[in-house]
């Protein structure tokens, strides 16, 4: 193995340029898995940190005839609050409502919430500092879609209990910044009191949200869904993204292996005499398969540090730094930041390195299969292809 | 017990596939070389000689017959046996030297003790002494690229020597060498088939190489039409 690797090493150097081609796609292919996987694990982890702090936190204990998921559900899908455990959870109620900023309807979900929570980022100290009959806080999203800032008086109109239509003005009492558009876009946040009191729903909640310390036990009426459950839906989107980024990266790992296997074809036919007079000194078939073979893992091995050299200061960069996105990219529905800063964990760098590794000696491997069935003396004379 | 055969030939044919039909280059061979010979192959292009030497160095084996190096025969052996014999008791010399581009001098003639796992020192010690017989260790550094035709092939007699096998095969050595390197590379040769005992056997059609031989094996067609023994009247040329 010492000299097949010896061998190699040398070999490649030799190649030159040809070498360093193939190095260069391969080292290039190397550093876009690795970045491309990292903007998307960061983009993951970060949405996953938004969306516990703004809107899941340690889990939801969900009323039974409550579907996130179903409007339809919304009017019916509320409950008393369950009599355990209430220090340990942050009560949500949910109404439909219509909005009627500057004379236009907007439908909106108007969400009671307790102003004294610490659980969510949602800044509801701005609803118990507020003087306002209704004091509301909504998104940015929502208040550039509705045109509305601080300050501003907008006509609300909700059902009660019974049905019955209510209207009145509330007060924007603050606006937030938040990643997570499930929050934001449509949504109207109010104290929990005040909503108990418009729709004459008092002490009830569509779901409840689990601080830190909950333990999940059986309550009648009540399902608990943990993060797992509640994150499903954001991780699909990005395990659907990661998907359709493989086929970039495949074709380009295609393309290196492609460049790799012609060389070593090329290689094998120029080496002939070398082939036979390795089989003259001593070495056995299997002996020289190996040193092609090895030639060609060195390849991904000198990408990975030509990659490593080029990449790491960018991989540096960027997850200290972050990326900065188009704006309005937090308007597409799926919940992701401004900035996005990439992980590139261990396991991506040597999972990269591993898949490399191994395509490379792979696609090394097929044509130089041929010298492990030759004739050493053709293979002397160069004819043994 | 003395004069044992190291290489034994008996009724050895050998056939090549061509187009439909088969080319017979040897015909019922049958020879034997002792320990230390310094015996050639002589005869025309075509008539059979390399193809002997590729059968009794493992490269090839015998249609019909048998060819026994070192007690094996050379048709029951598996590629892994070959490589083994060839590795241990079989150095070869080839007409363009076949020296490895990438290693340096050194390295080339220290290629086939890498393959018997012999220690570091023990291999520089070997490597020293080997360039030393051909005059060469000063060059160790330098790759094959830098070196002169007579260089290369003395590099490559280096390589087969270093081990210090049993035989040598050296296929046409001289055929790619001027009159002077050609005879003294023969003579580098010749003194170490004396020190070493090693069994020289080369195919050839060079009168200089035939002057140093003390056998001569005439082939013709596929046959050994002569077998003589040479008495050289003097040693030094």
């Amino acid at each position: 193995m010492k000299i097949a690797i010896r061998l190699a090493f040398k070999n490649l150097i030799k190649a030159g340029l040809r070498t360093w081609l193939n190095v260069t796609v391969l080292a290039f292919t190397f550093i876009f898995i690795v970045f491309y996987n990292g903007f998307i694990n960061g983009w993951q982890d970060q949405a996953e940190q938004d969306e516990i702090a703004w809107q899941y936190g340690q889990g939801q204990l969900l009323q039974e005839g409550f579907d996130p998921q179903d409007p339809f559900t919304f009017q019916e899908g509320h409950a008393l609050l369950p009599e355990d455990e209430q220090q340990n959870l942050v009560p949500v109620l949910i109404r439909q409502a219509t909005l009627y900023p500057e004379g236009r309807l907007m439908p909106v979900v108007i969400k009671g919430i307790r102003a004294d929570q610490q659980l969510l980022k949602l800044p509801t100290h701005l609803l118990e500092e507020s003087s306002a009959q209704i004091p509301a806080i909504i998104g940015k999203r929502f208040a550039t879609a509705a045109n509305l800032k601080k300050g501003d008086q907008v006509l609300l109109r909700w059902r009660d209990k019974y049905g019955t239509f209510d209207a009145s003005n509330f007060t924007v009492a603050g606006i937030f910044n938040t990643n997570s558009a499930a929050v934001d876009n449509g949504q109207i946040w109010v104290p929990l009191d005040k909503l108990w009191e418009m729709t004459g729903l008092t002490n009830e909640a569509s779901f409840l949200i689990a601080k830190p310390g909950y333990q999940a036990t059986a309550t009648e009426g009540w399902e608990f869904k943990d993060l797992d459950y509640l994150l499903s839906d954001l991780r699909a989107a990005v395990n659907m993204e990661r998907s359709t980024s493989a086929i970039i990266y495949l074709v380009l790992l295609c393309i290196a292996l492609l460049a790799i296997f012609d060389t070593q074809v090329l290689s094998i036919f120029r080496r002939q005499q070398e082939i036979g007079t390795y089989i003259a000194l001593g070495m056995t078939r299997k002996q020289v398969l190996g040193i092609f073979t090895v030639e060609g893992s060195m390849y991904s091995i000198f990408a990975m540090v030509v990659g490593g050299l080029i990449g790491l200061p960018i991989f540096i960069y960027t997850a200290t730094q972050g990326i900065g996105l188009f704006d309005g990219i937090d308007e597409m529905g799926i919940s992701i930041a401004n900035r996005v800063y990439p992980t590139f964990g261990f396991g991506l760098v040597a999972g990269t390195v591993i898949l490399l590794l191994i395509s490379a000696t792979l696609v090394s491997f097929l044509p130089a299969r041929k010298i492990a069935t030759m004739n050493p003396v053709n293979a002397l004379k160069g004819k043994m292809l | 017990m003395a004069n044992e055969n190291i290489i034994t030939i008996k009724n050895l044919t050998k056939r090549f596939p061509v187009g439909n039909g088969e080319f017979t280059a040897l015909k019922e061979i049958n020879l034997g070389f002792e320990k230390g010979e310094f015996a050639g192959i002589v005869g025309p292009s075509g008539s059979g000689k390399t193809t002997l030497l590729n059968i009794i160095g493992s490269l090839d084996s015998p249609s019909e017959g048998q060819a026994i190096v070192m007690g094996k025969r050379i048709s029951e052996l598996s590629h892994k046996e070959s490589a083994m014999l060839r590795n241990k008791y079989i150095g070869f010399i080839f007409q363009v030297y076949n020296l490895l581009p990438v290693y340096t001098v050194y390295e080339n003639v220290e290629f086939s003790l890498i393959l018997q796992k012999i220690g570091a020192p023990e291999r520089k010690k070997m490597v020293m002494e080997a360039l030393e017989w051909v005059g060469l260790q000063d060059m160790a550094n330098k790759k094959p690229s830098k070196l002169s035709g007579g260089e290369g092939q003395r590099v490559a007699i280096a390589r087969a020597m270093v081990k210090k096998p049993m035989i040598v095969l050296a296929d046409e050595p001289t055929a790619n060498l001027d009159a002077k390197n050609a005879h003294a590379i023969m003579q580098t040769m010749k003194n170490l088939n004396k020190e070493l005992k090693t069994t020289f056997l080369f195919s050839t059609h060079d009168e200089k190489v035939m002057s140093y031989l003390d056998r001569i094996i005439y082939l013709d067609d596929g046959k050994v039409v002569k077998d003589e023994m040479i008495t050289h009247k003097t040693e030094s040329r």
